[in-house]
């Protein structure tokens, strides 16, 4: 509301000074930016302004989150990122631009981690056990999974692995299943798919492709 | 730089615990961890070559034995889940043994191993997708993103305002304030150093306000006991209370 009437002002001044015939080109160009925010912005721009936002954001960013902010709708959104994608990849970026976990997150290429890391002075985190591995695997594909029925498959009780998945955030609770005991149900969390580098549970190879590596 | 190369070459299988035959001809063990017994079966399995549809049962629940009996010796403990596979392995083998019922109908007599077999099936699975887990990991190790920018929000370090610095430290006074009270009560004097210091200060200032002195008391417990100490002192030394007007100040005094 205020700008508008800055720019009712601009043009009343506008006016007047094109009557004494003073500075032509300065109020036609606020004149011009005040109507510019109603056009459309160009494509190029769009996936400008994508880019700022996917960087700045902490966690991937979502289609919807964006077409939001931006006021235009997700079909526009996910053209932009696409040819954002695109350019990434066609000039060799360092930086990539990846579907994780549902939304849109730039990240560095992996052939530069030696370098990074030598930077950063970081090591790669603890790696996870063999035992908690497994209990990941099951928990993923049986989701939800109790405690019994991942002891079910892997003939050994999972408790401490429960604890470190839980405790590195890869598994969540998702309430008791209506059985004898009512046993804690776990699934996977939204930082599994971020650790993962997965868009989304289905890709995640279907467990009976691993049916044909077992025989 | 070494080591960090080396954890990024880490291989899944190479980290696998391996029974080798030491040079002495007795069991050596390369410790590593079996996930868990049926992880320890597929090992026994594979090493021996046999076809896990075709498990020679016997053989196999030896093997698993013996292996139980090193971690024994090892002090290892067992965890029971081991012990339970064990006697599953018994108990198919000596189903197996066991002669038929001839009386029994031929076609539906299930092998005592099959469900051995399909868990064992389930299991190499569920460890193939935990393969497929941890290489993708390994991958993702390596790619960075920008990481959190600090903010207010989520930088806990610094996660207080000036009025909460405040309103812990005005806790901090509170309490100490509390403290110091217990002190105090904790230094009370006792009635023979009451009557000790009294005395020595009658003897040296020779005239001394009772008012006075009662008012350099902290407790009402030292009130008490100062004026116990005054009619102690009034009864047993050459010391006498003097009141020059009615309810004006009594004084001690030393004769």
């Amino acid at each position: 509301m205020p700008a508008q009437s800055a720019v009712r002002r601009y043009r009343n001044q506008n006016i007047s000074l094109r009557s004494t015939g003073g500075h032509k080109t300065r109020p036609y160009k606020i004149m011009d930016l005040a109507t510019e925010q109603k056009q459309a912005r160009s494509i190029g721009e769009i996936v400008s302004v994508i880019e700022a936002l996917i960087f700045v954001a902490d966690e991937p960013l979502s289609v919807k989150t964006i077409a939001d902010v931006i006021e235009e709708d997700r079909e526009t959104v996910g053209a932009a990122i696409e040819q954002l994608k695109q350019e990434y990849d066609e000039r060799e970026s360092g930086l990539q631009l990846r579907e994780i976990a549902g939304g849109w997150q730039i990240s560095t290429r992996t052939e530069f981690h030696e370098e990074i890391r030598k930077f950063l002075k970081t090591r790669p985190n603890a790696k996870l056990s063999l035992a908690s591995l497994e209990t990941l695997a099951v928990i993923a594909y049986k989701q939800p999974a109790t405690v019994p029925e991942i002891l079910e498959i892997r003939g050994v009780q999972s408790a401490s692995a429960i604890k470190t998945l839980l405790d590195r955030r890869l598994i969540v609770a998702k309430g008791r299943k209506e059985t004898v005991g009512r046993p804690m149900q776990y699934g996977t969390s939204k930082d599994f798919l971020i650790q993962f580098g997965l868009k989304d549970l289905s890709e995640l190879p279907s467990i009976e492709d691993f049916e044909d590596l077992v025989s | 730089m070494e080591e960090q190369l080396e954890q990024l070459n880490f291989d899944f299988h190479k980290e696998q615990a391996k029974i080798v035959e030491g040079a002495d001809e007795q069991l050596q063990i390369k410790l590593g961890e079996f996930a868990g017994p049926l992880d320890l079966l597929l090992f026994l399995i594979k090493q021996e070559q046999a076809n896990i549809f075709d498990i020679p049962i016997a053989r196999i629940t030896d093997e698993y034995l013996n292996y139980i009996r090193l971690m024994k010796t090892l002090d290892i403990a067992v965890a029971a889940d081991f012990l339970v596979m064990a006697a599953t392995l018994i108990e198919i083998k000596s189903r197996m043994l066991l002669p038929r019922d001839p009386s029994e109908e031929e076609l539906e007599i299930e092998d005592p191993r099959q469900e051995l077999v399909d868990r064992l099936l389930e299991y190499e699975k569920f460890k193939s997708a935990a393969q497929m887990l941890y290489e993708r990991t390994t991958v993702e190790q390596a790619v960075f993103t920008r990481g959190k920018q600090e903010s207010d929000e989520n930088n806990a370090e610094v996660d207080a305002s000036v009025f909460d610095l405040l309103t812990v430290f005005q806790k901090i006074m509170l309490r100490r304030a509390e403290e110091i009270q217990l002190e105090i009560e904790r230094e009370e004097i006792s009635l023979s150093d009451m009557i000790a210091s009294l005395k020595k200060r009658i003897f040296d200032v020779k005239e001394l306000s009772l008012l006075k002195f009662f008012e350099e008391m902290h407790s009402k417990h030292e009130l008490v006991i100062a004026f116990i100490a005054v009619l102690e002192i009034v009864r047993t030394e050459s010391v006498k209370l003097v009141q020059n007007k009615t309810f004006g100040d009594i004084i001690l005094r030393k004769i």
